[in-house]
């Protein structure tokens, strides 16, 4: 007689087997195909493909941009979701809808139109040329396209845990006599920290694969304001698969450590608030 | 310090949270606010605390008007029903928060404030659990560590709500002789919001028994629970017959009885609300001498515990008794269900005005 097991969720095994069976053929075999590709390059032909000045121009550009991106949208978006989850004001839910549209533009779309308003011509770039301040076709130009991108994200996953905060804490600190400032640092902010970095680096990991809306308002010069996923296209429509994959690989893997050093660091400080449970 | 309460006011939209109430807390003193949910006796708390403001009205702190004081220059130490400790910050941390934020000039030390926590957290006999965090602790600790965080900051005026309400039927008893002896200790000026009348009559020096937002008594636990002001407050207070009843020339008709009513408890001609409490009633087997008495039948017999519950069925009427005795009693009886018996009342209350009925 076999064992009988009285779980009661059963199908472990099967639901485990089909979710690697899953993430295999949708995420693992497509990566690996791209390091297999890259093999095929002696090492120096990868260093060249990899480590030539325009495309480590390409990286800087791409992950410091990103980066920056994601920084306003952790600032800016923290303040949405708390306007969002603190008050009540006419058009709410209108602001809050507005808030998912840079997820459902069409990339493209959204390239267009934030170089149509930036351009030197355009509603705002008119106003800021004569203070020689040059948006659009400048590295400037790709960080308001990657913090565009990327804001649904913090406000997303901050919105749900402000909106789980107990009030009664709060109300605990005052009667204690904590001022608000010191209410936010050291009540709300601990509490919400996890969830702010999360939202974070979805959107970094956003904002470094962008390409659509990034590429119109970038202008794409060589050295300035050339994205790597620029790059790797580039290689792709002159035939140099290998060396596009070559590129691919790299970006693979700075991003990989960074989310890596990103959930590290997330997991301290989960670990380190909710010491327990 | 002494808490004056004058003529407050509040309102939720429609719903009238507090109408027109004045209280004094004299200093020293652990005053219960009682009463169900929905009485307005939280929202007294919070505006006490100054985490609500009245719509109209006046508080006063020892003689000094704080109601547009803020929480945070109030000085009062508010504990909540669910404790609102920082889960983030150890039970050390918690403690000290109060100290930690204020300003550097009247800050202490942080010898100082090391020495002040551990001496609160012994005071609550929890020095051992400094170093753990908020979800690793039981709910009667957790209370007991918001308790020492409500104290840390020496405040004027302790305010509790619903203190216990959260915790289980032993712990809940421990932690109310507890915080009473605490009370003793400390003399700080205390009010508690509770609606369990027997937490209110065992802990508090002075009872508020509360109604649809409007005090119906202040007194002691003892005068409450003997010369209760309203059929409210006597319903409130403990298990209760309740009948529909006649006044007239001091005598009530009760269920097909009269019965007369004692000097202390005579009332105006009218319709009224009578009461027997379970405890007031005799049973007999047969009718003896001319007092009045309702034949019933017996329902029901619960006889667990150290009084037995009877469930008496008036004959020819509605009405259900509910009876207690004591285990001799009830042996020296020898009932069960289905037998007839005779049911004489010791001690009825009436209450004319029956508009405050529950």
């Amino acid at each position: 007689m076999a064992k009988k097991h009285n779980n009661v969720l059963p199908g472990f095994n099967l639901s485990l087997g089909f979710t690697i069976f899953y993430l295999s053929l949708i995420v693992l075999i497509p990566l690996s195909a791209a390091f297999i590709k890259t093999s095929s390059l002696s090492l120096h032909e990868f260093w060249v493909a990899v480590a030539s000045p325009r495309v480590v121009a390409s990286y800087k550009l791409t992950f410091g941009a990103s980066l920056i991106g994601a920084s306003i949208n952790a600032l800016f978006g923290l303040l949405t979701a708390w306007v969002l989850t603190r008050y009540t004001f006419p058009g709410k839910r209108i602001i809050d809808a507005m808030v998912d549209l840079p997820f459902a533009l069409p990339t493209a779309v959204a390239g267009i139109a934030l170089t149509a308003i930036y351009a030197p011509n355009g509603w705002i770039g008119s106003l800021l040329a004569p203070h020689g301040i040059k948006v659009a076709f400048t590295p400037l130009g790709v960080v308001i396209a990657l913090t565009f991108i990327g804001l649904p994200f913090v406000v997303r996953t901050v919105q749900p845990v402000l909106e789980d905060l107990e009030a009664e804490t709060e109300e605990a600190a005052a009667s204690l006599g904590a001022n608000r400032w010191q209410t936010f640092t050291k009540i709300i902010f601990p509490a919400i920290a996890p969830a702010l970095l999360t939202g974070f680096s979805l959107a970094f990991a956003r904002a470094i694969g962008e390409y659509g809306s990034v590429i119109f308002i970038a202008g794409n010069m060589p050295m300035v304001s050339e994205i790597t996923p620029l790059i790797i296209i580039t290689k792709l429509e002159q035939y140099d698969y290998a060396g596009a994959t070559a590129v691919a690989v790299v970006m693979l893997i700075i991003s990989f450590l960074l989310l890596l050093a990103i959930n590290g660091l997330q997991w301290w400080s989960s670990r380190r608030n909710a010491s327990a449970i | 310090m002494s808490i004056e309460i004058r003529n407050v006011k509040k309102n939720f939209g429609d719903f009238s949270a507090l109408n027109d109430v004045t209280l004094d807390v004299p200093s020293g003193e652990l005053v219960a606010l009682l009463g169900p949910s929905g009485c307005g006796k939280t929202t007294l708390l919070r505006i006490i605390a100054g985490l609500e403001a009245p719509d109209a009205g006046s508080i006063h702190f020892h003689g000094k008007d704080t109601t547009e004081r803020d929480v945070r220059e109030r000085q009062v130490g508010f504990v909540f029903q669910h404790y609102a400790l920082f889960r983030h910050m150890t039970v050390f941390e918690n403690v000290a928060f109060g100290l930690r934020v204020r300003p550097k000039e009247t800050r202490p030390s942080d010898a100082e404030i090391k020495r002040r926590v551990h001496e609160l957290l012994e005071l609550v006999q929890l020095d051992w659990l400094a170093d753990r965090y908020p979800p690793q602790l039981s709910g009667g600790q957790r209370q007991r560590i918001a308790l020492a965080r409500a104290l840390a900051v020496e405040p004027k005026v302790l305010l509790l709500d619903e203190p216990f309400g959260a915790l289980d039927a032993k712990v809940r008893k421990e932690l109310r002789r507890w915080l009473r002896r605490l009370h003793d200790e400390l003399h700080i000026t205390s009010v508690f919001v509770t609606h369990d009348q027997e937490e209110a009559l065992e802990v508090a020096d002075r009872i508020v028994v509360m109604n649809k937002g409007k005090v119906e008594q202040i007194g002691t636990p003892q005068e409450v629970y003997d010369k209760p002001a309203t059929a409210y407050v006597y319903n409130f207070l403990g298990h209760v017959n309740q009948f529909n009843s006649n006044v007239v020339k001091g005598e009530a008709s009760i269920g097909g009885l009269n019965i007369k009513l004692d000097k202390e408890n005579q009332q105006a001609d009218g319709a009224a609300l009578a009461f027997i409490r379970p405890h007031d009633i005799d049973v007999q087997r047969i009718k003896n001498g001319t007092a009045p008495a309702f034949e019933a039948k017996v329902n029901y017999i619960h006889a667990i515990g150290p009084l037995v519950r009877l469930e008496l069925q008036q004959l020819g009427q509605d009405a259900v008794i509910e009876a207690e005795l004591t285990q001799e009693r009830f042996r020296e009886l020898g009932l069960s269900t289905g037998e007839q018996v005779f049911i004489y009342p010791r001690n009825v209350r009436v209450f004319v005005d029956n508009t405050a009925s529950a």
